[in-house]
């Protein structure tokens, strides 16, 4: 890496900002929205859309709480029951949790990294694009009456030929092809970035644990989201050319489709988790004022978890009769898992308890993640146990237990990561007094709400029902459970109104806030469309926190789009890449893909004539463009 | 809208060094959309491994393979299929260098080239489907073997169809530099279609004469 030299000629970064500000504006207007490829633009509509829904199937879930607070009510009906509960898991799982942490890798990725865009910028788009189809195509038909109702996962046989009829399953499986090829695109995108995109001397060694974080997630996205394509497709082929994949009368066999899904489901998990593990870090790293303890564990429990999660998916498979060797290296795998967390979970206590903890909103959230995410693991552990298993699985203990995960685990660190970088995307810093209040009263209410569950499942109440006898003695812990929720509803009510309201009126953020040690807290608040002015150079773990001045690179083009491209391992500068511009072809592109995908419920041949349109479209958006100066280098 | 900028000033940002001496086009690994690419590849091999995973579970539940009264599929065609693809790495990996190497005529016409192997190929395929000797629907068998077959000839025509639009582009009066990179990389994708037919070849072919009825 080059020395300092600071009687170096000095470039003029306010004057290459107007040259840049030229070159990377997005077109005004309804132009500019549609064709932009701006990983900021990109990256806060889909938080928009998944924290929307968030809040949706939210309300689904406070609508069920209801139902269930007393015995013997008939506000819902069986069937109602089942569309809100497979509404709710279908949004909150494929619709909210995995996109939410896309969505905030590719806003923070690139500023992470001191980057102008992520590596495929239209790609970008079109992933975005793609996610949205898959919401229109689960909350469309349900306006219209089409709600699928048999849950997240939609096990054949009920989902086949002879017990499904109707659209129901096909407009689920459809939903899954949307947003997992909207997933694969973000996940291909940002692992790219992360690996060869870095800032000079931001080697391995030296990224970010929120980084380090999100390769592991892309590349277990990679590997884990093609299993549920298949499962999907193959039952979408059961129902509409008859193959008999799942029959067992022809030779199929329904366990399959298990093995497929869950070899996606559980590494899904982590995928949600691993992300929140990242700005738990980042969170702790700022807020203690020092360096994570044990980067090197920490970055070797991130692996190991990834390398894990793919070797436990059939502990949700305890009850279907298992060989006995089978369920005991299944329930080894599964507890094998707790240790590489638990590391983490020492590690940040340990940074807490070394550094000079400053408890703002951020930190408490990441408090309350830890109590929360350790009592999740314990009851995980619990049912990792298969003759335990047996006796829990399909009761609330389950679901008390995937609660304390997926909201404990993962949306507490959002809420903590929201805060914390919320400055930084709107220039505004969120009320710390309103915010912990919400903080308060969605940690206390969550508790209410989903700690009675586990006493109702050891109490046999099954999960999926939309009403139980007065007999059977659960009503009082289910109105305490409601009562819970309703209390972290608010909450959730004070966080929403908190965000807009400071959006407008929170007090000013400055560059940075927090006093954060990683990159994107150089650049401007909300940052520029170009993000940096001039690339900057890493020699430490924590560059936010070395003494100005601040090592940066120039030269990248003044008249083009053009991003850094670096070594794998040492981040050497390697080679300048034209960065695309704006661009209507992933819009287009998404929309003929719709099209193939929601022609194939209807009929098989969709598949085959609508590849044209999407052929065309692909050609459109691959046509070479000459760039201006290959154009002047062969005139004559 | 202009971000806030307070605080900017304070970090004193220092040149220390100078990107416009960078390489604009490279060719290979250190391209990043051959690390697309890659990317790629390890989403539909993961396709493939798991469609053959699904073959080799469907199998040991015991109902033979192919079931009882079910012949496998007929080994001429997939044998023509297999030695053409294999020979059609001779010219590919060639074409790659002479791209490599910026020889645009050559490249020209080795895609040409490419493109017409390619055709054949799918049709070869097209004999290939027609003597499986099982429908889809028939039974879990079928299904499956068909679901192999369906998922190769669609990278089959997907690259087919690259590598014919992309030779189109090459013969404008005028070609920017990426079109070589990216030669080199519908050449890598080629790899990639012949690489995972060889389990499938197996998997489709032999696994059922191996395997037997019940």
């Amino acid at each position: 890496m080059a020395a300092l030299d600071l009687n170096a000629p000095q470039a003029d970064l306010a004057q290459d900002a107007a040259a840049l500000d030229a070159i990377w504006r997005d077109p005004p207007g309804i132009r500019g929205f549609l064709t932009t490829v701006d990983h900021k633009r990109i990256a806060a509509r889909y938080l928009v859309t998944t924290l929307a829904l968030l809040v949706i199937a939210g309300i689904l879930a406070l609508d069920m709480r209801l139902q269930l607070s007393q015995p013997g009510l008939e506000r819902m009906g069986p069937q109602a029951y089942n569309e809100a509960f497979t509404l709710h898991g279908s949004t909150m799982l494929f619709l909210v949790s995995v996109p939410v942490m896309e969505a905030m890798a590719i806003w923070l990725v690139p500023l992470m990294l001191g980057q102008r865009n992520l590596a495929y910028p239209r790609l970008t788009a079109y992933s975005y694009w793609l996610y949205l189809g898959g919401v229109l195509m689960l909350w469309v038909p349900h306006a219209l009456g089409i709600t699928p109702d048999l849950g997240w996962f939609q096990y054949p046989p009920l989902s086949g030929p002879a017990y499904g009829p109707g659209h129901r399953v096909d407009i689920w499986a459809q939903m899954i092809t949307f947003t997992e090829v909207a997933a694969l695109a973000a996940s291909v995108n940002v692992a790219v970035t992360i690996l060869k995109m870095r800032p000079p001397g931001m080697t391995l060694a030296r990224m970010p644990l929120f980084l380090w974080a999100m390769l592991v997630t892309s590349v277990m996205t990679v590997l884990a989201l093609p299993a549920v394509m298949l499962a999907t497709s193959l039952l979408i082929a059961d129902r509409l050319v008859s193959t008999q994949f799942f029959s067992p009368g022809a030779g199929g066999d329904v366990l399959l489709f298990q093995h497929i899904f869950w070899f996606f489901g559980h590494p899904e998990v982590y995928i949600i988790f691993i992300p929140a593990v990242g700005f738990v870090s980042a969170i702790v790293e700022t807020f203690t004022r020092r360096a994570v303890f044990g980067y090197t564990v920490q970055v070797l429990a991130i692996i190991s978890v990834g390398l894990l999660a793919f070797g436990l998916w059939v502990h949700h498979m305890f009850a279907v009769g298992l060989p006995r060797l089978g369920a005991s290296f299944y329930t080894a795998a599964s507890m094998a898992i707790a240790l590489p967390i638990g590391l983490q979970i020492f590690s940040w206590i340990a940074t807490i308890a070394s550094g000079r903890p400053r408890f703002d909103t951020p930190l408490l959230w990441v408090t309350g993640f830890i109590a929360t995410f350790v009592i999740g693991g314990l009851s995980g552990v619990m049912t990792a146990s298969a003759p335990l298993d047996l006796q829990l699985t399909d009761t609330y203990f389950v679901v008390a237990h995937l609660h304390y995960v997926l909201i404990g685990g993962a949306l507490f660190p959002l809420f903590g990561a929201l805060t914390y970088w919320f400055p930084k995307a709107t220039g505004r810093i969120m009320s710390e007094g309103w915010g912990k209040i919400a903080f308060w009263l969605v940690f206390v209410g969550f508790n209410i709400g989903f700690f009675p569950m586990h006493l109702l499942g050891l109490m046999g109440m099954p999960r999926r029902i939309y009403t139980y006898p007065a007999e059977a003695g659960w009503g009082t812990l289910n109105l305490v459970a409601t009562a819970g929720m309703l209390i972290a509803s608010l909450g959730a009510a004070i966080i929403v109104a908190n965000a807009v309201i400071s959006l407008r009126w929170g007090r000013r953020a400055g560059v940075d806030p927090w006093g954060g040690a990683t990159l994107e807290w150089s650049c401007a608040s909300p940052p520029p469309p170009w993000n940096f002015a001039a690339t900057p150079v890493v020699a430490s773990l924590t560059p936010g926190w070395e003494p100005p001045p601040r090592a940066v690179m120039t030269g990248l083009s003044l008249e083009n789009r053009e991003v850094l491209v670096t070594s794998v391992g040492d981040a050497v500068p390697e080679h300048r890449q034209p960065s695309p511009g704006p661009s209507i072809w992933p819009l287009l592109t998404a929309l003929a893909t719709a099209l193939l995908f929601v022609g194939s419920i209807f009929t098989p041949w969709a598949v085959v004539w609508g590849s044209i349109p999407v052929a065309a479209a692909l050609i459109g958006w691959f046509w070479p463009r000459t760039r201006p100066e290959e154009a002047q280098a062969e005139a004559p | 809208m202009p971000g806030d900028t307070a605080g900017l000033e304070a970090l004193r940002p220092r040149v220390v060094g100078d990107l416009s001496g960078l390489p604009r086009d490279v060719i290979g690994m250190r391209n990043l959309n051959s690390w697309g690419l890659v990317g790629f590849m390890l989403i539909e091999g993961m396709g493939f491994g798991l469609a053959a995973a699904s073959v080799l579970y469907l199998a040991s539940q015991g109902a033979g393979w192919p079931p009882g009264g079910v012949l496998p599929p007929d080994h001429l065609f997939g044998l023509i299929f297999t030695l053409g693809l294999l020979a059609s790495e001779w010219p590919n990996r060639w074409l790659a260098r002479r791209a490599h190497d910026h020889d645009l005529r050559a490249m020209r016409w080795g895609m040409v080239l490419m493109t017409l192997f390619g055709l054949a190929l799918i049709g070869v395929r097209a004999f290939e489907f027609m003597h499986l000797n099982v429908h889809w629907a028939a039974n879990a068998y079928g299904s499956v073997i068909w679901l192999l077959m369906v998922l190769h000839t669609t990278h089959l025509v997907t690259d087919v169809a690259d590598t014919a639009v992309q030779a189109g582009w090459l013969f404008r009066r005028r070609i920017e530099e990426k079109q070589y990179s990216g030669a080199v990389d519908n050449c890598a994708y080629w790899d990639f279609v012949v690489v995972t037919w060889l389990p499938l070849y197996a998997l489709i072919y032999w696994m059922p004469r191996l395997w037997g009825p019940a």
